[in-house]
């Protein structure tokens, strides 16, 4: 995939131990003066964002502070939803995604997404995979699919589990494993970019760990963006954070100096616990 | 849904004793009505057995009687009348719940549930008077290579089978067409935001969530059937109330309600009074079945986990 580059050409491609500050990497998202409104409410002021490409970035926050919605906004998510109105530029690959006579459906697939309670369709297994696949016109031939199906359970690390039963209903799965299974789902499009939204909040800790491992092995071959409210999340699986409190964004760098060092209050107060 | 709390353990037991006497009444009811059904049709029953279902005849004056064209005709203009309503009624519940605009949404349900208010003798005045000169001038209309079709056969008389099944889709659509609303609105938003993710366009996503109500929908339709399969005044009206098993949409026929609503109160003898009360005894038995199973479609949503709204919105609709 061809990348947008930022200002600083010679930075873009950092040597290995260099610290990592999201201006030194090819941008997979820019997001620029973004404002989201409900209705007359404003839900989202002034975002401003380089995400950075192959890297996982997390959005952590409070409830209510707007980093779902934003998430939302980066596959144009909330355009289903009545009354919504976005102002400012989201950039990918140096297109603005809100310009007139974007082609929604065509960015979705490049954008994919998972969700904070799984969601598969009341189909089987196979067939929750094969969707995305089917309707997009992705493949040529009925082994080609079963080949796409396979490769996708298998980066989703759930391909051991459901292998022998693919044409069972995908709804007999555990919980943890119906959000593999979505995130398979995501994969068999082969998006450049995964959103997930709090995509292990509604699961018990080993199911977590899994979903948290899978996002690891997945990092190098996705731009993954992950809402989380659980800041040990955060600090396990990404390598930027953003902190959103209110709708505004208040800080956002590296992970591990967002964690120990943060330069706003607001965050420090955040992480460590003062309120959230 | 959790009981309501009652400050003594006295009034609860009578709330508990009340209620349960009125559902207990309830099926009592039921039970009751097949029983008078079954008392008030003994004569026929024991005179024609089994043969009633299968007989042709229906001869006040020599005593013989069938119901095979009632059942007929009842199951006709039913079936037509779903193959009509269906593709309408899924279409409104279709733009209603996933595609009006917020401003238009609530007039349309007022006018679909508008349709299910108009007394049943309206709707046949307006068919004696509106729909059966229409289907008249269909029918003379017919170019002649059709005419040998038996779907198209016989003379151009309005009333008949067509008409019948045109005013009872047009009945039924406001039934089916909300229980299959409420049901796509139960389908969790999660599943189109699922297939928006995946690069779904609007249909496609829409097609998903009548994917995922398609047992509720099946329940919708099988629930305007059972309207249809009752309808008598509309009906009676327009049918043109003659006992023939034929398959032409212009022929006059009969249903099972329309003969009861006609020959009730001129049935002089035994025979006679209870050859109908039997027809009667059918017609419950059928609905009773067409209904159990709509219910089952509808209630199975339920059973594999899904929102409990389905089965109240079924039930507030069916009701």
């Amino acid at each position: 995939m061809t990348l947008v580059h930022t200002s600083v050409p010679a930075l873009a491609v950092p040597p290995r131990d260099a610290p990592l500050e999201p201006w030194q990497r090819p941008v997979a998202i820019d997001v620029e003066r973004l404002n989201f409104f409900y209705g007359a409410k404003r839900a989202l002021e002034d975002i401003s964002v380089r995400i950075s490409s192959h890297l996982v970035t997390a959005f952590i926050g409070p409830s209510g502070c707007g980093k779902s919605t934003f998430l939302r906004t980066l596959n144009r998510m909330n355009d289903i939803i009545p009354g919504t109105r976005v102002e400012g530029k989201v950039l990918i690959e140096g297109r603005d995604i809100y310009a007139p006579g974007t082609d929604v459906v065509a960015l979705r697939r490049r954008v994919g997404m998972v969700f904070q309670k799984s969601n598969p369709f009341p189909k089987t297994i196979f067939e929750n995979v094969a969707y995305g696949v089917r309707i997009n016109g992705l493949t040529r031939s009925r082994a080609e699919l079963e080949e796409r199906v396979e490769e996708s359970l298998q980066s989703a690390a759930i391909w051991d589990e459901v292998k022998d039963r693919l044409h069972d209903s995908a709804l007999a799965l555990s919980g943890g494993q119906q959000q593999r299974l979505c995130i398979a789902r995501a994969l068999a499009i082969r998006p450049e970019i995964l959103l997930m939204d709090e995509p292990a909040s509604a699961l018990d800790p080993i199911a977590t760990q899994r979903i948290e491992e899978l996002i690891y092995s997945l990092k190098s071959s996705y731009t993954i963006v992950i809402v989380t409210h659980n800041m040990q999340q955060a600090a396990r699986v990404s390598d930027r954070t953003a902190f959103f409190w209110l709708g505004r964004l208040i800080e956002y760098g590296a992970t591990d100096r967002i964690f120990t060092n943060p330069a706003e209050k607001l965050t420090e107060d955040y992480v460590t616990g003062r309120f959230g | 849904m959790a009981p309501p709390r009652l400050n003594t353990r006295g009034d609860e037991v009578l709330f508990r004793a009340g209620t349960g006497t009125f559902a207990l009444l309830l099926i009592a009811i039921v039970g009751a009505i097949a029983l008078a059904l079954y008392e008030g049709s003994r004569l026929s029953i024991q005179a024609f057995g089994w043969q009633f279902w299968r007989t042709d005849t229906w001869d006040p004056v020599v005593g013989q009687f069938g119901a095979r064209p009632f059942i007929w005709g009842t199951l006709y203009s039913s079936i037509l009348a779903l193959i009509i309503s269906t593709p309408v009624a899924l279409g409104i519940a279709i733009y209603i719940s996933e595609l009006a605009p917020e401003a238009l949404r609530r007039p349309l349900v007022f006018v679909t549930e508008l349709l299910a208010a108009i007394p049943s003798i309206v709707y046949g005045l307006w068919g004696i008077f509106v729909l059966v000169p229409f289907v008249r001038g269909l029918q003379v209309a017919t170019p002649e290579w059709l005419r040998g079709v038996p779907l198209f056969e016989g003379p151009p008389l309005g009333v008949g089978m067509l008409s019948a099944a045109l005013i009872l889709s047009i009945m039924v659509i406001p039934f089916s067409s909300s229980v299959a609303r409420e049901v796509l609105k139960a389908v969790p938003q999660s599943q189109r935001e699922g297939a928006y993710a995946l690069g779904a366009t609007r249909w496609e996503a829409i097609r998903m969530a009548l994917f995922y109500a398609r047992t509720g929908i099946v329940g919708a339709v099988m629930l305007g059937f059972g309207r249809a399969l009752g309808e008598t005044m509309a009906v009676t009206m327009v049918i043109g109330n003659s006992p023939n098993i034929s398959l032409s949409l212009y022929a006059p026929q009969y249903t099972m309600a329309a003969v009861l609503a006609n020959e009730f109160a001129e049935a002089t003898d035994d025979l006679y009074l209870n050859a109908l009360v039997e027809i009667g005894l059918v017609l419950f038995a059928i609905t009773l079945v067409i209904n159990v199973i709509s219910r089952t479609f509808i209630w199975s949503m339920d059973r594999q986990r899904r929102p409990r709204l389905v089965r109240t919105a079924a039930m507030r609709a069916g009701a």
